[in-house]
């Protein structure tokens, strides 16, 4: 399967007043067409800004692209002209879900104005060239009318009553999980074919956060949209995604489809990850030691410290990526190949 | 209008809306309107009564007329010097907000030397040095109001570029003249709006305070200040000749300072309509 993103090697380093902080460490992974792929890790270990270097909106200044690539549709988005980047793949092809729906709206504006504003610049129908610079661009009559028609059915089928109405208000007056369906259904307008959603979830109610993700799988699975969804929650990746990424520390771990990633983790990070979730009943289990510094990370393998397997050879070098079985990827000298549950 | 429901703020409104109709009307609602040059010796200090209503001054001219010209003053003083201040103070926090380096910080250090500086004194200064006069005074308090309007702007400015929207509008290609117009501004009218409220009320004050001391705009200029510093000789007779002044100033920046304290609350967006909803 030809992949729609593939991320090869990507490192990105934050210089800061402690020293130079490497956040992502040569991280590769794939998103195929109209596949979900979770990824996850806890926090601080770079899925934010994977998240971001994707999109080409890192924090200018303080953030160094040391090396890698990220492929999309063939195209390498790190050398292509910015320009065309944002005129044709940022906001248009590749979409972004925030993870807090409560500061992504304007509190003054009325939301029709803040989607049509989208619309103006973005919507399929809108031609290409000529960024959002001029404040006086026209806005044609027939496509604002087809627009905000386009608008209306993707209200409804983010499930917001009333969809004429509820445009002329204002952000406050919708619930969280409102909010958020508005935020998908900004996405999903201008029909991308990528999706980047950075935990969206997680400024919500548990109850809230289950029927968005439903809505969100069954959306994005109706119109054949990929999704790249950021989590620290296994639960919410377990929910909606067709594959499961793990990180840590700023290096991928485990690439596995999301039953043998729960099934059959090969990864002793990622057993370690799994057996850390609470179930009732059951003792709460840590990982042993500290998520390390990324100013000095451990060499080699950055999960070798607090790993039980590791040998020597895990500190000389990053382990070299392994095929267990068809889509099922590990980075580790020593992956285990037992079902979950097996080790203890 | 929700203005209406909050009862201290349309008091405000009411002392504001007396205060422009005496400024406009002045000269058919003073009872002397003539007295404000001439001098009558004959009938200075007499008390209040049915021909006089607040009484004369040491010239003999009719306090009340004189107090409906005063306002005239008053208005034009406040007016100008806060819209002077509101031209400058809010481009500089604007620009001072959106960049971040050297120049910013040049801009907000400028800022502060002036913030550090009582405003009164420094008024007082710039005013002794231009000399007494209505356009020096005017002068003085612009130069000294403008850095208010620069740090409430750059403050919220600061605030807003951490909120997703305004990222994601610069992430769109916006123009940083197209985000800061369109996207920022809108954002912290609100802000701006009440700070030049409650500036008009603080500008009058220093205005009187400027005037009492001898650096306003030279006699027979009815202005408020100085008519109190006329009358401070002739106290506690001749009481009508600086209550009347006073009392207009007293009333005057309360009804800025109830006004903008109203628009507070009615100019927040997230009690927008919410609020209306809940009283409908």
């Amino acid at each position: 399967m030809p992949e729609l993103l593939s991320v090869r090697g990507l490192s990105v380093d934050f210089v800061t007043d402690g020293g130079v902080a490497q956040v992502l460490d040569g991280i590769s992974l794939d998103v195929g067409p109209g596949e979900v792929v979770g990824l996850v890790g806890e926090s601080g270990c770079g899925k934010t800004t994977l998240a971001r270097a994707i999109l080409g909106i890192l924090p200018t200044g303080a953030t160094r692209i040391r090396g890698g690539e990220v492929r999309f549709k063939g195209a390498d988005l790190l050398r292509e002209d910015p320009g065309a980047v944002n005129d044709r793949v940022r906001g248009r092809a590749i979409t972004f879900i925030p993870q807090d729906p409560y500061t992504s709206f304007s509190p003054v504006f009325s939301v029709q104005t803040q989607i049509m504003d989208l619309m103006k610049w973005k919507s399929p129908r809108a031609g290409h060239g000529g960024a959002a610079r001029s404040s006086f661009r026209r806005y044609p009559r027939e496509r604002r009318r087809a627009d905000r028609d386009a608008v209306l059915e993707t209200l409804r089928a983010v499930q917001i009553p009333e969809p004429t109405r509820a445009l002329r208000r204002l952000p406050h007056e919708f619930s969280g999980g409102q909010r958020q369906r508005l935020m998908i259904a900004m996405a999903l307008l201008p029909q991308p074919d990528l999706i980047i959603a950075d935990e969206p979830t997680t400024a919500l109610d548990v109850t809230i956060q289950a029927q968005i993700l439903r809505l969100l799988r069954t959306l994005v699975k109706e119109r054949g949209v990929s999704v790249l969804f950021t989590t620290h929650d296994l639960g919410t990746a377990h929910e909606i995604c067709d594959r499961v990424v793990v990180m840590y520390a700023g290096q991928e771990m485990e690439a596995a489809p999301a039953d043998a990633f729960f099934a059959r983790p090969a990864h002793p990070y990622t057993r370690r990850l799994l057996a850390s979730v609470p179930s009732p009943g059951g003792e709460i289990r840590d990982i042993p030691g500290d998520v390390p510094s990324l100013i000095a990370p451990p060499p080699g393998c950055r999960f070798h410290p607090r790993c039980e397997y590791a040998t020597a050879e895990c500190r000389e070098g990053r382990p070299p990526p392994r095929v267990l079985a068809p889509g099922h990827g590990v980075r580790c000298h020593h992956p285990v190949d037992a079902p979950m549950g097996a080790d203890g | 209008m929700r203005l209406a429901r909050d009862r201290s703020a349309l008091f405000g409104l009411v002392l504001i809306a007396l205060l422009v109709v005496a400024a406009l009307l002045a000269p058919v609602l003073a009872t002397h309107p003539d007295d404000v040059f001439e001098l009558h010796p004959a009938e200075r200090l007499r008390a209040p009564s049915a021909v006089h209503w607040l009484g004369t001054d040491r010239m003999g001219a009719d306090v009340y007329s004189r107090l409906l010209f005063g306002a005239r003053i008053t208005i034009l003083i406040g007016v100008i010097a806060v819209g002077a201040s509101l031209i400058v103070g809010v481009p500089v926090g604007l620009v001072a907000g959106y960049y971040h380096g050297w120049f910013s910080d040049v801009l907000m250090r400028v800022s502060d030397v002036f913030l550090a500086v009582p405003q009164v004194v420094l008024a007082i200064a710039i005013a002794q040095t231009l000399g007494p006069s209505l356009p020096n005074v005017i002068l003085a308090l612009s130069a000294t109001y403008w850095p208010w309007f620069a740090r409430v702007v750059y403050a919220e400015t600061r605030a807003l570029q951490q909120e997703v929207f305004v990222e994601s509008t610069a992430a769109l290609g916006a123009s940083p003249w197209r985000l800061t117009a369109l996207h920022v501004l809108p954002n912290i009218a609100s802000p701006i709006i009440v700070r030049a409220s409650i500036g008009m009320g603080f500008t009058i004050l220093t205005a009187a305070a400027l005037g009492f001391l001898g650096l306003g705009p030279p006699p027979p200029t009815p202005e408020w200040g100085r008519t109190i510093a006329e009358s401070r000789e002739f106290l506690p007779d001749a009481w009508w000749y600086a209550t009347a002044p006073g009392l207009a100033i007293f009333l005057t920046v309360m009804g800025f300072n109830l006004l903008g304290d109203g628009l507070r609350d009615v100019l927040d967006p997230r009690l927008r309509r919410s609020r209306a909803a809940s009283d409908a």
